[in-house]
């Protein structure tokens, strides 16, 4: 089996996989880093979304091996210790979550449109979130807290 | 997934010969239609030649009269492009409006023509700009590109390495989502280029991305919102399905053509 | 003052660790020496199964072992129960055919189990179950409810006329008599959609059996561990509790679909003595959309008598409830007692009668989906009502105000079993009414006009019943268990305290909310404050969590069990402070002597329960650690009102939610942040089955909608901002005063948002429409209702 090495969360990792094996299951089966989840298998829930070089995508929709050499960002990349990143903290300050199974990928998501648009409004959250599926908040709380998020980050 | 054997390929040459080479090799260019469909198990290649790593094939181009968009040109790239942006907003805004973020932040302009997916967006800017499709081994025009849903002209080893889109007088494209999976249920390009108008439907027809001529017809006539609006598509030939009928598909049609001319003023 | 006690919007304790990426989902879980499963699934709806030949699979790299139906019966497995007994009308007991856990003889659904490949990994079983050979002997399919009734193609041999039951409720004589003196009389045929539950983590299990011990040991994604230890052990298994472990670890969402004990769990447990390796399976979403129990699928008409000032005489409701292919758990419950015994809804109809004929068809069955039975019946009563004031000519609003029960009409016994204790619904809808500028519509609605836009506000008023169940009730309707509620409080030697509890957290955040009750009672910080569950051998046993039951019920076993920990805690505290018991005072985590200055913390105390040298022994046990079960004297009744305002684009039927206001009644608010948070999950779910959602099935019972390609999820941008408020009276059926929360968004907001699109097209002439209510079906009903006009 070829290996495949990559940057996650900044340290250096490798691991022998099948070609065939998808950069989520590297994560979560090689890797063992089981906060990135999968939720559907059509690439469109978004339980599975990290950044890698910097922007995010579905991790159940690329190959391991298609990373090689990438620098990976996942949910358990972001906090300071027990200290929450920004966005993280927007999350549970204004109650973005509630099973947590899609919010690994709502946060990952959330990071990247507010690198890319740092004061968006509640419409350009609600669009962005199209490849984001979650089944328990009505979304409500989590736009709130994307919107409080990107305020923490402007600063 | 089935197992398959994985190999990069350093420029498209090299990757057209390891397609070829091998017993059924796919080019993979961004992966949002190929990477879903393997899973599901639903096809079985026996080798993948990555594309990603080809840089002759990603960047965008400013031809005076058109723009090149190479092959591994990614949607968001495209949606970001001051020059598509400035050149050809309807193309850009096209590009923004393609499935979610994360898959335009990985899909390309290559690969989404390549499958030419019935539903998908590209196909509408390609034949209703009457873009060129350039690959490995020859210049396609776009009237002679599609060849039924999820059918291309492109013979194996064939790769598309970029598209040259004229530049039109106007053009807007408006797309009336499935709810479910917001790939096109109707998306409609209309164009006034070359001296042509050209109105390209995807979304709606058994056989892929058509033009409507009827609406072409009325619009080179009188190019209005309501010209097109009053032109009734006939359903023959439309999918019908449980999102839509084809009666609907078909009044959508002249529906989102109205829409978009009124954007392309 | 702790600042985390009751009505206090506490931030979630348990987010830390889902934000972080460190939650425990049972797909997280691996076990050493695991192996793999894959279920090969029927893609049938029915046939007969001739052969299964494996000999190929057997061989393929990395197989293990492959089992089917067969061996199962072999062994005499037993079948999955139902766990509700209902009867017919004429006192018969309903029809329950097997269901074995792999299908044996014949498959039933698309998806239906027939054997389980076990390999090294999860494509080697995979790889291998495609070499796996069935011969199917394909019947014809029956897929409509009307087409199953009338026989011919059989589900299960032993079922004449697929009917699994015809049942009855309510006074047949006193409503024919209504309708005979009735001015008015107003009829609806309805459909209440078929929907498919979706939460997002799909369903998972690693099974273990340890030779040294005999121990089973099941992680599995349920919100009910103790009931499927009960159910699979029982019945299925034959295992004996004491050798059976259920851990339900963080589940990623349930919404009714994890109750049930699924075939998987059983033939995933029994496969792990056979193989003598842990076996991991996780479903792939397309299983799941083929597989979790589905919710809804009512057909019904319904009949409703008026007097000619607009009073309720009598309503009269025929029901057709599909339970697919076999009867899940609680499959036979939810479209009776948790359907027509809301029949009265929040108004005074002083008759009421409804029959209800349940279906088997070759679909995945249909059980208990949030609200389970009470959309159905809102949904009936609220579309009725609304047509019934276009009919007669009466005003919505006056309408429904001029049959509501009143405030001092409580506790009210309504014609269909039920006694509700405590409400006002003229108060909750008042204040809806207020909240959405009910009476500023017309000018909006004028406003939309003049941008092309139809405009339409719909209501929608209801009371539900949940905190399932008193079980002395619940006994009396056909349940097969009693559904109170289990909790232990164990308060440890420095004060920090554990409490087990029998009902199930996968996103309500029980682990804060509980917390806060533990907070309130004992005077200290919830982070002295643990909340285990999930565990059966950790939780002394419980019944779950479905039916909006774990604060209603679960709450209060929680408040029983601390206050007998005081009550020790006090008699220690009289002993060490040599004062009478009864002089003894509890108030902000301090035993105090009345009318003195001594004093003892809460963490003194129990330091001296678990280091007795100075303890009345004689007297009391050592230790500070109590059970109590609590059974509810009710259900609890939320209550309210939903208006919704859409706008519509007549060009494409495209429908906008404007806004949803909602102002429920939920009794005591423990955590006003997590009800909230609940109120929108459920909003969003009932505007999903109003615009979006719609299961269906082709003639040959192939799902259509078997991803989500298909199958229309609500995503953000489907969704406005929800204006929520709560208005409660205090509930009467508990110590804690609390009502439910986590179904009452389901239930109440569908009429609301069909109500407003209907309102908004009436102007056009068009009078129905069916959920979902799709652009495509709003452009339908606009085009018909103009091509009737014409022909007009």
């Amino acid at each position: 089996m070829p290996t495949v090495s990559m940057t996650v969360n900044g340290k250096s990792v490798s691991a022998e996989v099948e070609p065939r094996t998808l950069l989520v299951q590297y994560l979560r089966e090689s890797l063992g880093m089981t906060g990135t989840h999968v939720g559907c298998d059509t690439s469109q829930c978004g339980a599975c979304v990290v950044h890698v070089n910097g922007e995010s995508l579905k991790s159940c929709t690329m190959l391991a091996a298609q990373a090689e050499g990438a620098d990976v960002t996942t949910i358990e990349g972001l906090a300071d210790g027990d200290v929450l990143h920004p966005m993280q903290e927007a999350f549970r300050e204004n109650h973005g979550l509630q099973c947590g199974f899609c919010t690994p990928g709502m946060v990952m998501s959330a990071l990247d449109l507010v690198q890319k648009n740092p004061d968006p409004s509640e419409q350009e959250v609600r669009e962005w979130l199209e490849g984001n599926l979650c089944r328990c908040t009505g979304y409500h709380n989590i736009v709130k807290s994307i919107l409080a998020g990107a305020q923490a980050l402007r600063g | 997934m089935y197992q398959f054997n994985y190999q990069k390929a350093g420029s498209a040459d090299e990757a057209a010969s390891a397609v070829t080479a091998a017993e059924d090799g796919r080019f993979l260019a961004g992966g949002m239609t190929l990477i879903p469909t393997l899973k599901q198990r639903l096809a079985q290649p026996s080798d993948l030649v990555d594309l990603a790593g080809i840089s002759d094939l990603v960047g965008i181009e400013d031809g005076g009269d058109s723009i090149t968009i190479k092959g591994m040109t990614r949607h968001v790239d495209v949606a970001n492009s001051d020059l598509v942006k400035s050149k050809i907003p309807a193309l850009a805004s096209l590009a923004d409006n393609i499935g979610d973020p994360q898959v335009r932040n990985r899909g390309t302009i290559g690969g989404s023509l390549a499958n030419n997916d019935p539903a998908a967006d590209y196909p509408a800017a390609v034949l209703g700009l009457n873009a060129t499709v350039i690959t490995n081994k020859r210049e396609i025009a776009a009237e002679d590109y599609f060849d039924g849903m999820f059918t291309t002209v492109l013979e194996e080893g064939e790769l598309i390495t970029a598209v040259r889109f004229p530049i039109p007088a106007k053009a807007a494209y408006m797309k009336f989502p499935n709810p479910a999976s917001r790939y096109a249920l109707v998306g409609v390009m209309v164009a006034q280029t070359g001296g042509d108008t050209r109105v390209a439907v995807t979304g709606a027809g058994q056989d892929g991305v058509f033009r409507a001529s009827e609406i072409e017809s009325a619009l080179s006539a009188n190019w209005s919102a309501d010209a097109a609006k009053a032109v009734k598509m006939s359903d023959d030939g439309l999918n019908a399905d449980i999102h839509a009928s084809a009666e609907y598909r078909a009044h959508l049609i002249s529906v989102m053509a109205s829409r978009a001319v009124t954007a392309a003023g | 003052m702790t600042g985390t006690g009751i009505g206090a919007s506490v931030k979630r304790v348990e987010d830390q660790r889902f934000l972080t990426g460190n939650g425990n989902y049972t797909d997280d879980i691996n076990r050493p020496g695991q192996s793999h499963a894959w279920i090969l699934r029927s893609p049938h709806a029915h046939a007969t199964i001739t052969s299964v030949d494996i000999s190929k699979a057997e061989k393929a790299d990395g197989v293990i072992a492959i089992f089917t139906g067969a061996d199962m019966a072999a062994d005499g497995v037993g079948g999955l129960p139902c766990g509700w007994h209902i009867h017919n009308k004429d006192g018969s007991p309903m029809l329950e055919p097997g269901h074995p856990p792999l299908a044996h003889e014949k498959v039933r659904h698309v998806g239906d189990q027939v054997a389980i490949v076990i390999a090294a990994t999860h494509d080697a079983a995979r790889d291998a179950a495609e070499l796996i050979e069935v011969d199917y002997g394909v019947l014809p399919a029956v897929i409509n409810m009307d087409a199953a009734l009338a026989g011919g193609t059989l589900v299960h041999d032993d079922v004449p006329n697929n009917r699994c039951f015809d049942w009855e409720i309510g006074d047949k004589n006193a409503v024919e008599a209504a309708f005979a003196a009735a001015d008015h009389v107003v009829s609806i045929d309805l459909v209440n959609n078929r929907l498919i539950p979706n939460a997002m983590e799909p369903r998972a299990a690693i099974s273990e059996f340890d030779r040294s011990s005999g121990q089973y040991t099941l992680h599995t994604t349920t919100q009910n561990p103790h009931v499927i230890r009960l159910l699979m052990g029982a019945f299925v298994l034959q295992i004996p509790e004491h050798k059976l472990r259920i851990v339900a670890p963080d589940v990623g969402g349930g919404f009714g679909s994890k109750i049930f004990h699924y075939a998987e769990e059983a033939i995933l447990t029994w496969a792990a003595a056979k193989v003598h390796q842990p076996i991991k399976w996780t479903a792939e979403r397309s299983e799941s959309f083929a597989t979790d129990a589905h919710g809804r699928d009512h057909e019904t008409h319904a009949d409703l008598a008026l007097d000619k000032s607009g009073k309720f005489l009598g309503l009269r409701v025929a029901t057709k409830a599909n339970v697919g292919a076999y009867l899940s758990t609680f499959g036979s419950s939810v479209p009776t007692y948790l359907y027509a015994t809301l029949l009265a809804g929040v108004y005074t109809t002083p008759a009421i009668y409804a029959e209800v004929q349940t279906v088997f068809t070759n679909t995945v069955p249909v059980d208990a989906y949030r609200g389970a039975g009470r959309p159905e019946c809102t949904y009936l009563l609220e579309r009725l009502v609304t047509k019934a004031a276009r009919q007669v000519g009466i005003d919505p609003v006056a309408l429904r105000k001029m049959n509501m029960i009143q405030p001092d009409q409580y506790p009210y016994q309504t014609p269909v079993a039920l006694m509700y204790d405590c409400g006002d619904s003229p108060a909750t809808f008042e204040s809806a009414l207020k909240a959405s500028d009910y009476a500023g519509f017309g000018a909006r609605r004028a406003a939309a006009e003049k941008s092309g836009k139809l405009r339409g506000i719909g209501i929608s008023t209801y009371v539900e019943a949940c905190g399932i169940a008193p079980s002395a009730v619940a006994g009396a309707l056909g349940a097969r268990a009693g559904l109170y509620e289990s909790a232990q409080v164990r308060v440890h030697p420095t004060g920090s305290v554990t409490v087990y509890t029998g009902t199930h957290s996968h996103g309500q955040g029980h682990e804060t909310t509980f917390a806060q009750l533990v907070s309130e009672s004992f005077g200290i910080p919830i982070d002295q404050i643990e909340i285990s569950h999930g565990d059966t051998d950790q939780v002394q046993f419980g019944m779950g969590t479905y039916g909006s039951r774990s604060l209603a019920v679960g709450g209060p076993a929680i408040l029983n069990a601390c206050n007998k920990v005081i009550d020790k805690a006090k008699k220690i505290a009289a002993h060490i402070m040599e004062a009478d018991v009864s002089d003894i005072e509890f108030a902000d985590g301090k035993f105090t002597v009345a009318g003195t200055d001594k004093e003892m913390a809460f963490a003194e105390i129990s330091l001296a329960a678990y280091v007795p040298h100075n303890y009345p022994i004689e007297e009391i046990e050592p230790g500070l650690d109590e059970n109590a079960f609590y059974d509810p004297l009710n259900f609890s009744f939320p209550g309210g009102a939903h208006i919704c305002e859409v706008e519509i684009d007549p060009e494409t039927g495209d429908t906008e939610i404007i806004s949803f206001t909602a102002v429920d009644d939920v009794g005591r608010v423990v955590n006003p942040m997590i009800v909230e948070g609940q109120v929108h999950g459920g909003l969003a779910q009932g505007v999903g089955q109003a615009m979006l959602e719609g299961c269906v099935y082709d003639d040959a019972g192939q799902l259509l909608t078997g991803s989500y390609m298909d199958y229309t999820m609500p995503r953000a941008d489907n969704l406005p901002n929800f204006s929520v408020a709560t208005q409660s009276v205090m509930g009467a059926s508990n110590p804690l005063e609390v009502k439910g929360v986590g179904e009452v968004g389901a239930i109440g907001s569908p009429p609301a948002v069909i109500n407003a699109i209907l309102d908004a097209l009436a102007p056009l002439g068009v009078d129905d429409i069916s959920m979902p209510a799709t652009s495509l079906k709003v452009w339908q009903a606009i085009q018909e209702s103009s091509v009737r006009q014409a022909a007009e």
